[in-house]
C-alpha cells in the first residue's frame, strides 16, 4: 500500500482552514479531528515502514519551482520517522488539551487559535518530511509564523515583547540559513540551469572544504538558536513565560527536535568535512548547554522554566549525540529526541494541572502537598519525572546511554563531564517533584484528583513513555540503517582529522 | 497628396508596436476633456471609469504584443518583453491608484479630469522611459513621468503637507533630472552616440574604460537615477513626500516610479554600459549595501505607516539594485520578478492604509491599525500578508522574490551582497512585526474612542458589533477593500504558485540578450 505523504502534510492545515468557517464552539473539535486523522497517517507510516530497507520510503517528488531548482520532494527514513510520529502524537494531545482548557480559560477568537495551531503542525511536518533543502528552509521558517501569533495573541504577561524577541532571535538564524542554503545549491551546481536543491543531488556534489565551513556555521547558527543551545537561548525564558501552555508543550516537544534533526539531515551528509572540523566546537556548546541548563533548572522556581532549562540541557545531550559523529551517538540522539518530546509535553500538562491546584501560581514555592489528595496525578508525575532524569529502565536512560557511548569512543574528556549532566538531571527532576507534590501543603493549595478529561490527555502519553521504555528496540531498529548511512562517512573523516582534543583510540571502522 | 506625405514621412512608424503607449496617452486626452463637462456623474464616475478602461486596453495591447522584439521609431524605443511586462506593472499600479482614489479627497479638489489625465500621462512617461533605447528618449520619458507626479503630490490643495510634498518633490526631482541630464551629456561626449547600441559598440573596444569623461558621466547618471529610485544617500525626500502626498498617489509612486527607474537602469547598465561594468558595478554594489542598511534602520523608529513604508521602499530598492549589479540574465530576471512582487505586496498594504485613514482619526499612524484583527478581518489579513511578504516570510511572494535575488547575487559572485540582503531583512523584521502586533495583539478600545466623532458622556462608547462594522466598512470603501483583498491574495498565491510569473520574467530576461 502506498501512502501519500502530501495528504498527511496538508491534512492539519485543511482542517484548520475549515475550522475558520465554523462557529467558535466547534472549531476545536474540527481541529481535533484533523489532528487525529494526521496521527492516524503517522501511525500508518510507522507500521508500514520497512526497517530493513535503506533510503527513503513513501517518496513524493514533483518539481515546484523549476527555474530555481526547487522540488516538492517528501520522504521518510529512519531519521524522521519517529519525529513525524512524535509530531502527530503531541499535536493530537495538545489540541485536545487546548479544547478542554477552554472550559476554565475561555479563549477569544478560538477559530483563529486552532487555525494557527494546525498551520504549525503542517509547517513542522513539512520541515521533517522535506527532502529538498529549499523546501526544508521554507517550512523551517514557516514554523515560526503560527507561533508568533499563538504567543502574541493568546499568551500571558508581556506576550508581545516575548513573541517579538522569539521571532527575531530565531529568524536571524533562519535567514542566515537561507543564504547558506542558496549558496549550497548555487555552488554545487555547474551552472544556473543545472541547479537543484534535492538532498540526494546535493549529496553527490560535494562542496569545497572552505565553502562547507562558512555554510556549516550559518546552518549551525539557525539550529542552535532554535534548540535553544547555551549562548543563544536568550529568547527562551521570556518566550516560555508568555506562551500558552498547550502551545508551549508542542513548541518545546517538537520544534527544538526539528533543529537537532536539521543537523542530522543537512549538516552531516552535505557538509561532512565541516562537521568533522567543527566537531569540538559543537560538542563544547552542547556541554555548556548541559551544564548551564541543569544549573538553571535547579535554581529557578518557576515550574515552566524548570522544564525550559531542562530542555536546554536535554537538547545539549541530543547535540552531543549528533556530534559524536558516531552511529551509536546519533541513534541515541534520535531516540532521545523522541523520548524528550514524549516526556516534556505531559510534564507541561502536569504544570498546568499543578497551577490549577495552587490558585493559578506556577511558582513551585506556592505549591506542595498536592500528592496527598491526588494519588493518580502523583503517579503520573512520578513516571514523567523518572523518565526526565533518565532513570535506568526508562527509555531516556537508553538514549543517554547510547549518546554517552558514542561520545566516549570519540572524546573521552567531554563524555566524562557530560555524564555529570545525568546526575544533575536527577537533582532538578526530583526537586521539582518533591517541592510540588510533597513537602508542606502550600497556603493556597487546593488539591484534587486528575479529572477524566485530564486523564484523556495525559494518560496515553504516559503509557507511551512506559511502552517505549520497555521496548526501545522498536525505535532503534527502525533508525539504525539510515543513521549508519549518514554518520559513517563523517566518522571516517573525523578519524582522519583527529586533532589535539581527540583522546580516543582510533578504532577500526566496520 | 499621398506623394507629399511620403516626402514628409520621417522614420517608419510601427503603429501596432506603439499601440500601448497610444492607448494610455489617448486615454489621458479623452479623460481630460470629459472632466470639463458639467455633469457631476460624468466627472465622478465616467472619468475614473474611462481611465481604468484605457489602462485595461493598454494591458490588453501589451499582452497581444507579447513575443515581439523590435525597434520603434528609428531605434528611439525598444519593444520587447521587458517593456511590455513593466507596462503591465504600471497599468496595474495605475488601476489600483484610481480605485484607491475613487472616494478620495484629492481628485475632487484637483478636478477629476486633471487628476486622472495626469496619472495617465505619468504612466505614458513610464512606458517611454522603460522602452527608451536612446539617451534623449530616456530623458524625455523621465520628465514625462516626473512632472505629472509633482502636480499629483500636491493635489490635496487645502492640506499644507500635501503642497509641501509636491514642492519638495519638484525641487529634488529637478535636481535629480538635471544631474541625470548632465551625466547623459557626458556619456554622449565619451562615446559619441546617444543610441544604446551605439554606446555599447563604442565601449566594446575596452579602451574607454578609464576615460574620465565616461567615468564622470556614469557617476552622474547613477546619482540622477538614484534620486528617482530613492537609493540612499539620495533618498531623503522619500519619507517626506510619501507622507505628504495623498495616499493613493503615494501608493502609485511607490510601486510604479520605482519599477520605471529600475527598468531604465536595467536597460542602461546591463545593455548600453555592460562593457563598462568594472566602472559602475562596485559603485552600485556599495550603494545597494548602503541603501539596504539606511532604509531598514530608518524604518525602525517610524510611527507613521506611510513613512515606514517609505523607508521600507528605500530598503527594497537596495535589494532590487543588487539584481542590477549582478548584470547577468539571472540578476535581470530576479529584479523584474521582485518589481512585480513588490507591486503586489505594497498595493495590498497601501489599500489598507487608505481605508483606515478614512475610518479613524489616527491618519496613517500605526495606531490606526490597532485591533483590526478582531473587528476587520478583511483588512487585517491583507495587511498581515503584505507585511510578512515584505519581511520575506515563506509561503508569500516576498520570500520567492528574495530567494531569487539572493540566488542571483550568489551566482554572480556577490555573496557579500546576499548577506547584506539577509542582514537587512533581519533588521526589517522589527518594524514589520510591529505593524502585525498592532493589528492582532493590541486592543482596539482607543481606536473606537477616537473614531467615534462625539464621545458619549461617562466614557460609555457605543460598541460596534464585529459583523456589521465590517459590513459598513466594506460598503463605504468597497473599491479599496477589494484592492487590498485582490493583492493580498495574489501575494499568497504567487508565493505558492510562482510559475506563471517566472515564465513572464524569463521572456523579459531573454529579451536583453544577457548571459
Amino acid at each position: 500500500m502506498t501512502l501519500h505523504l502530501s495528504i498527511m502534510l496538508w491534512l492539519p492545515l485543511a482542517f484548520g482552514v475549515l475550522g475558520l468557517f465554523v462557529r467558535s464552539h466547534y472549531a476545536g473539535w474540527v481541529a481535533i479531528v484533523g489532528a487525529a486523522a494526521t496521527l492516524a497517517c503517522a501511525v500508518l507510516c510507522v507500521v508500514d515502514f520497512d526497517a530493513s530497507a535503506t533510503g527513503l520510503q513513501f517518496v513524493t517528488n514533483e518539481p515546484w519551482i523549476r527555474e530555481l531548482g526547487i522540488s516538492y520532494k517528501l520522504g521518510i527514513d529512519g531519521l524522521n520517522l519517529f519525529l513525524v510520529a512524535l509530531t502527530g502524537i503531541l499535536w493530537f494531545s495538545c489540541t485536545l488539551w487546548a479544547k478542554f482548557d477552554e472550559r476554565t480559560h475561555p479563549r477569544e477568537r478560538s477559530q483563529l487559535f486552532y487555525f494557527h495551531l494546525a498551520l504549525a503542525e503542517t509547517a513542522v511536518l513539512g520541515a521533517l518530511l522535506a527532502q529538498d533543502l529549499a523546501l526544508f528552509v521554507v517550512f523551517f521558517d514557516l514554523m515560526l509564523v503560527p507561533f508568533f501569533f499563538l504567543t502574541g495573541i493568546w499568551g500571558g504577561a508581556k506576550r508581545v515583547q516575548a513573541t517579538m524577541k522569539l521571532v527575531i532571535y530565531t529568524l536571524v538564524g533562519s535567514l542566515l540559513m537561507l543564504t547558506a542554503a542558496i549558496a549550497t545549491g548555487v555552488i554545487a551546481a555547474a551552472g544556473p540551469p543545472d541547479i537543484s536543491f534535492a538532498f540526494s543531488d546535493l549529496a553527490q556534489r560535494p562542496l569545497s572544504t572552505s565553502s562547507q565551513e562558512w555554510i556549516f556555521l550559518f546552518f549551525a547558527a539557525a539550529f542552535l538558536v532554535k534548540m535553544p543551545a547555551f549562548p543563544l537561548h536568550g529568547w527562551m525564558p521570556d518566550g516560555y513565560r508568555a506562551m500558552p501552555l498547550p502551545v508551549l508543550a508542542v513548541f518545546s516537544g517538537v520544534l527544538s527536535k526539528v533543529a537537532a534533526y536539521g543537523f542530522l539531515r543537512v549538516c552531516l551528509p552535505l557538509f561532512p568535512a565541516a562537521s568533522a572540523h567543527f566537531q569540538t566546537l559543537l560538542l563544547l556548546i552542547a556541554l555548556a548547554s548541559i551544564l548551564y541548563g541543569s544549573a538553571m533548572a535547579f535554581t529557578t522556581t518557576e515550574a515552566r522554566l524548570v522544564l525550559g532549562y531542562s530542555s536546554v540541557a536535554q537538547l545539549g545531550f541530543i547535540t552531543l549525540g549528533v556530534f559524536a559523529l558516531d552511529p551509536q551517538g546519533a541513534q541515541g540522539a534520535i531516540l532521545q529526541a523522541f523520548n524528550h518530546g514524549l516526556v516534556v509535553a505531559p510534564a507541561f500538562f502536569v504544570v498546568a494541572l499543578l497551577a490549577a491546584r495552587s490558585s493559578g501560581s506556577e511558582d513551585i514555592r506556592d505549591m506542595g502537598g498536592i500528592a496527598m489528595r491526588a494519588p493518580v496525578l502523583a503517579v503520573v508525575f512520578l513516571i514523567i519525572a523518572f523518565a526526565t532524569l533518565a532513570m535506568p529502565g526508562s527509555s531516556n536512560f537508553v538514549g543517554e546511554f547510547y549518546i554517552l557511548l558514542g561520545v566516549f569512543t570519540q572524546k573521552i574528556a567531554i563524555a566524562i563531564i557530560a555524564s555529570s549532566g545525568v546526575v544533575m538531571a536527577a537533582v532538578y527532576g526530583l526537586r521539582l517533584y518533591i517541592t510540588t507534590m510533597h513537602n508542606r501543603t502550600g497556603p493556597r493549595v487546593e488539591s484534587r484528583e486528575l479529572s477524566f478529561r485530564d486523564g484523556l490527555v495525559v494518560v496515553p502519553l504516559v503509557v507511551l513513555v512506559l511502552a517505549i521504555a520497555l521496548y526501545p528496540q522498536f525505535a532503534l531498529k527502525r533508525s539504525a540503517r539510515t543513521v549508519d548511512a549518514i554518520t559513517l562517512p563523517v566518522a571516517l573523516k573525523t578519524k582522519a582529522l583527529a586533532g589535539w582534543t581527540s583522546y580516543a583510540p582510533l578504532k577500526e571502522t566496520p | 497628396m499621398s506623394i507629399a506625405v511620403a516626402k514628409l514621412a520621417g522614420p517608419h512608424i510601427d503603429w501596432a508596436g506603439l499601440s500601448p503607449l497610444i492607448a494610455v496617452l489617448g486615454g489621458a486626452l479623452v479623460v481630460l476633456l470629459l472632466g470639463l463637462t458639467r455633469s457631476r456623474a460624468a466627472r465622478e464616475m465616467a472619468v475614473p471609469g474611462l481611465s481604468i478602461v484605457a489602462l485595461g486596453i493598454t494591458i490588453a495591447l501589451a499582452v497581444s504584443q507579447w513575443g515581439e522584439r523590435k525597434d520603434l521609431i528609428a531605434g528611439a524605443l525598444r519593444l520587447d518583453e521587458l517593456t511590455l511586462s513593466l507596462t503591465i506593472v504600471f497599468c496595474v499600479a495605475g488601476i489600483s491608484a484610481i480605485l484607491l482614489s475613487w472616494r478620495h479627497i484629492a481628485p475632487r479638489e484637483a478636478a477629476h479630469g486633471e487628476y486622472h489625465a495626469l496619472l495617465l500621462t505619468s504612466i505614458g512617461g513610464m512606458v517611454v522611459l522603460v522602452a527608451a533605447q536612446n539617451l534623449v528618449t530616456v530623458f524625455l520619458g523621465l520628465e514625462l513621468l516626473s512632472i505629472p507626479l509633482y502636480v499629483l503630490c500636491a493635489t490635496e490643495m487645502r492640506r499644507a503637507s500635501s503642497l509641501e510634498a509636491g514642492l519638495k518633490y519638484l525641487v529634488i526631482g529637478s535636481v535629480g533630472s538635471a544631474t541625470l541630464l548632465y551625466g547623459l551629456a557626458f556619456l554622449y561626449g565619451a562615446t559619441g552616440s546617444t543610441d544604446f547600441s551605439g554606446i555599447a559598440h563604442a565601449l566594446g573596444g575596452g579602451d574607454l574604460a578609464t576615460d574620465p569623461l565616461l567615468l564622470t558621466g556614469i557617476a552622474l547618471v547613477i546619482v540622477g537615477l538614484a534620486f528617482k529610485s530613492s537609493v540612499a544617500p539620495f533618498h531623503q525626500w522619500t519619507p517626506d513626500v510619501y507622507q505628504g502626498a495623498p495616499t493613493p498617489v503615494t501608493a502609485f509612486m511607490a510601486v510604479a516610479t520605482k519599477a520605471a527607474a529600475f527598468g531604465v537602469m536595467l536597460r542602461l547598465f546591463d545593455v548600453a554600459l555592460i562593457d563598462a561594468a568594472v566602472d559602475w558595478a562596485p559603485l552600485l554594489a556599495a550603494l545597494a549595501a548602503i541603501t539596504i542598511v539606511v532604509g531598514n534602520v530608518g524604518a525602525l523608529g517610524q510611527s507613521s505607516l506611510k513613512r515606514l513604508l517609505a523607508y521600507s521602499s528605500v530598503a527594497q530598492a537596495g535589494y532590487m539594485l543588487a539584481g542590477v549589479v549582478v548584470a547577468s540574465r539571472l540578476g535581470l530576471q530576479a529584479t523584474v520578478f521582485y518589481i512585480a512582487v513588490y507591486l503586489v505586496m505594497n498595493l495590498a498594504a497601501f489599500a489598507v492604509i487608505v481605508v483606515r485613514e478614512r475610518e479613524t482619526a489616527f491618519g496613517d499612524d500605526i495606531a490606526s491599525l490597532n485591533g483590526i484583527g478582531a473587528s476587520r478581518p478583511l483588512l487585517a489579513w491583507p495587511m498581515t500578508i503584505a507585511m510578512l511578504a515584505l519581511a520575506g516570510f515563506p509561503a508569500t511572494a516576498g520570500f520567492i522574490g528574495k530567494f531569487y535575488l539572493i540566488d542571483a547575487a550568489v551566482s554572480g559572485g556577490y555573496t557579500w551582497l546576499a548577506v547584506f540582503i539577509v542582514v537587512g531583512s533581519m533588521i526589517s523584521l522589527a518594524y514589520y512585526l510591529k505593524v502585525i502586533a498592532a493589528i492582532w495583539m493590541t486592543p482596539a478600545d482607543d481606536e473606537v474612542a477616537a473614531s467615534v466623532p462625539v464621545p458619549l458622556p461617562g466614557g460609555d462608547q457605543p460598541l460596534l458589533a464585529g459583523g456589521s462594522d465590517e459590513a459598513t466598512s466594506v460598503r463605504a470603501n468597497g473599491e479599496s477593500v477589494a484592492v487590498a483583498l485582490v493583492f493580498g491574495t495574489l501575494t499568497l498565491v504567487l508565493g505558492i504558485v510562482p510559475s506563471p510569473l517566472f515564465d513572464a520574467v524569463r521572456d523579459a530576461g531573454a529579451a536583453l540578450g544577457l548571459l
